[in-house]
């Protein structure tokens, strides 16, 4: 009998835990869904009060539109070329500058690493106007070379971080074993190191790579020419025009979104140990 | 080739690029911040001293601005903790279709943040955003005008970023709680230690050194997220009214031009955080060292 009765609230609990987990899910994902809804909405529902999720008529002509009328592919290659910039030029310099920082203690090795944690405290603006002024008088405002080194500002300190964290996990007996097979310090790190830090070197590459891809604010202060828009400031700029052009701003979203997304699903686990290894060894 | 060399050799890069595009515009933003350069006054700005400072000082709506940051700040990360640590733990237990909750789940961080703002900014719009929908067709209230009212304007963003933020502390919780030995949970039930007692004794305290991390990096990003206000409420909706310090900043240096005086409190936000972190740094730790 107790057992029986044991039986059913275990049901009723299992029950309850799956009616929760679906409920909140369906809360998460329903923005999503609803932009998907809006891009296929055909150009006379735009002002649609119905709640239903896929229109009637739906069609995938705002695709055909965005893709094909609008700049899309101008955006699309500004924005590969500022996104690989920064994510090559940091990864670069980050592989090297995390090794010191991971291998060697010299002076003002904390104080460095103090410097690189305390740049992820300042306020946008804080290195935006500088730079900004400072871009004006060079004559670097609208150029793509102007939101790269904004870029590279904020990746870089964020690349060394990362790489010095997983360096700090690479046992040293690897390169001594090397070293006293006599290659030297530089060889055990081209040959030994670097070649087992492949992960972490796509990982920080990616990264820098889709926080470039994704990037607004900056971009807005340092862009004006329409030939010079990345992917976020078109699709701003089809958004502004709300009434219009929301279905739109809806598609180009959602092409925008497909590849970031299942890039981060894929790597959210390796984000999360390099920010938390980075936070807890410091 | 000796280690002093290859030191050198391994970080000169580094060191000359962040030299130049960090470390000196940071210095060139303190000279900035006592000068009165604006845009009419790019090159024949004159020298001010503390004039930017003392003007933040008796900016009659600083205290309006700080509060709502401690407000956005306080409100997000309670969202976030508890919305994350408890959806972690219903998603940590034998469920069917684990793997695809989880990542269903994630979707608000993994999107792009400033489409994510921009699509809830169009789901708060007045007559054609599914909010207002939602709440006249289903529970059959009113629709909300987000942006005329100073209050609604303020809740919208912060719904949005609740939203944006929770999925991280959950992801990293999940990490956390798997690395939690299952005895002792078992040993704490033979010892009759309730639900919640085992929760307040085994799972937060072995969850702390990852959350710990994570709450300093989020009051950071939600501190000085920008995207979220300045997008959702389209730069401050209802006449600037809706702003967190960053947006302000912002805004004052790049629509009103005033790059002295943005210059200025930008540094005063900064020092702001920055005593807020070590504050928290040493508190955990003589927290650490009394346990």
């Amino acid at each position: 009998m107790e057992r029986r009765s044991r039986n059913v609230t275990g049901i009723i609990r299992k029950v309850s835990i799956y009616v929760l987990l679906v409920f909140i899910t369906l809360v998460t994902v329903y923005p999503i869904v609803q932009i998907f809804g809006i891009s296929l909405r055909p150009s006379d529902q735009l002002y649609s009060t119905s709640l239903k999720i896929i229109p009637d008529d739906a069609t995938f002509e705002a695709y055909r539109t965005v893709l094909f009328e609008k700049d899309f592919f101008t955006w699309l290659r500004n924005s590969l070329i500022v996104a690989l910039s920064v994510s090559i030029f940091g990864v670069a310099l980050a592989s090297t500058a995390g090794y010191a920082f991971s291998r060697f203690r010299f002076r003002g090795h904390r104080a460095g690493l103090v410097v690189i944690l305390i740049t992820q405290m300042f306020p946008a603006t804080m290195l935006l106007l500088p730079l900004y002024v400072l871009m004006k008088r060079f004559g670097l405002i609208d150029t793509l070379l102007g939101i790269i080194i904004a870029y590279t500002a904020t990746a870089l300190p964020f690349c060394i971080w990362t790489m010095k964290g997983y360096y700090d996990t690479i046992p040293r007996d690897l390169e001594e074993a090397a070293v006293i097979d006599g290659t030297t310090q530089l060889g055990a790190f081209l040959r030994v190191t670097l070649p087992l830090s492949a992960p972490a070197l796509t990982i920080t590459g990616l990264f820098s790579y889709m926080a470039g891809w994704s990037e607004f604010i900056v971009a807005r202060v340092i862009i004006n020419r329409q030939g010079l828009y990345t992917l976020p400031l078109g699709l701003e700029s089809l958004s502004s025009t709300f009434q219009t052009e929301w279905a739109n701003y809806a598609a180009g979203s959602i092409i925008v979104c497909i590849p970031v997304v299942v890039l981060f699903l894929l790597l959210s686990k390796f984000l999360i140990s390099g920010l938390t290894l980075g936070g807890v060894k410091g | 080739m000796k280690t002093k060399y290859l030191i050198w050799f391994f970080l000169l890069p580094s060191v000359v690029v962040i030299g130049c595009v960090v470390f000196y515009p940071f210095l060139y933003n303190f000279y900035i911040s006592t000068t009165n350069m604006s845009l009419y006054h790019i090159r024949d700005y004159t020298f001010k001293g503390l004039v930017n400072y003392r003007e933040i000082f008796s900016e009659p709506d600083l205290y309006y601005y700080f509060g709502k940051t401690i407000i956005w700040t306080l409100v997000n990360l309670f969202f976030h903790l508890v919305l994350g640590i408890s959806i972690a733990m219903l998603l940590n237990r034998r469920i069917v279709g684990r793997s695809v909750f989880r990542a269903l789940l994630i979707l608000p961080w993994a999107m792009p943040q400033y489409i994510s703002a921009l699509t809830w900014k169009g789901m708060f719009n007045y007559q054609y955003g599914s909010i207002n929908l939602i709440l006249q067709k289903l529970f059959h209230v009113q629709g909300i005008e987000w942006f005329s009212n100073e209050t609604w304007a303020f809740v919208a963003p912060i719904l949005t970023n609740i939203w944006l933020g929770f999925p991280f502390i959950m992801v990293v919780t999940l990490g956390g709680l798997q690395s939690i030995p299952r005895d002792l949970y078992e040993a704490a039930e033979i010892d009759g230690a309730s639900a919640i007692q085992r929760f307040t004794h085994i799972t937060l305290p072995m969850l702390k050194p990852v959350l710990t991390p994570a709450v300093i990096l989020g009051t950071i990003w939600t501190f000085n997220n920008l995207n979220v206000i300045w997008l959702v409420t389209e730069r401050g909706l209802p006449a600037d009214k809706s702003h967190i310090l960053v947006t302000y900043v912002y805004k004052a240096a790049f629509t009103y031009y005033r790059y002295g005086y943005a210059a200025a409190f930008s540094i005063f936000i900064f020092i702001i955080l920055l005593i807020f972190v070590l504050v928290y740094l040493k508190q955990t730790r003589t927290l650490e060292r009394e346990a």
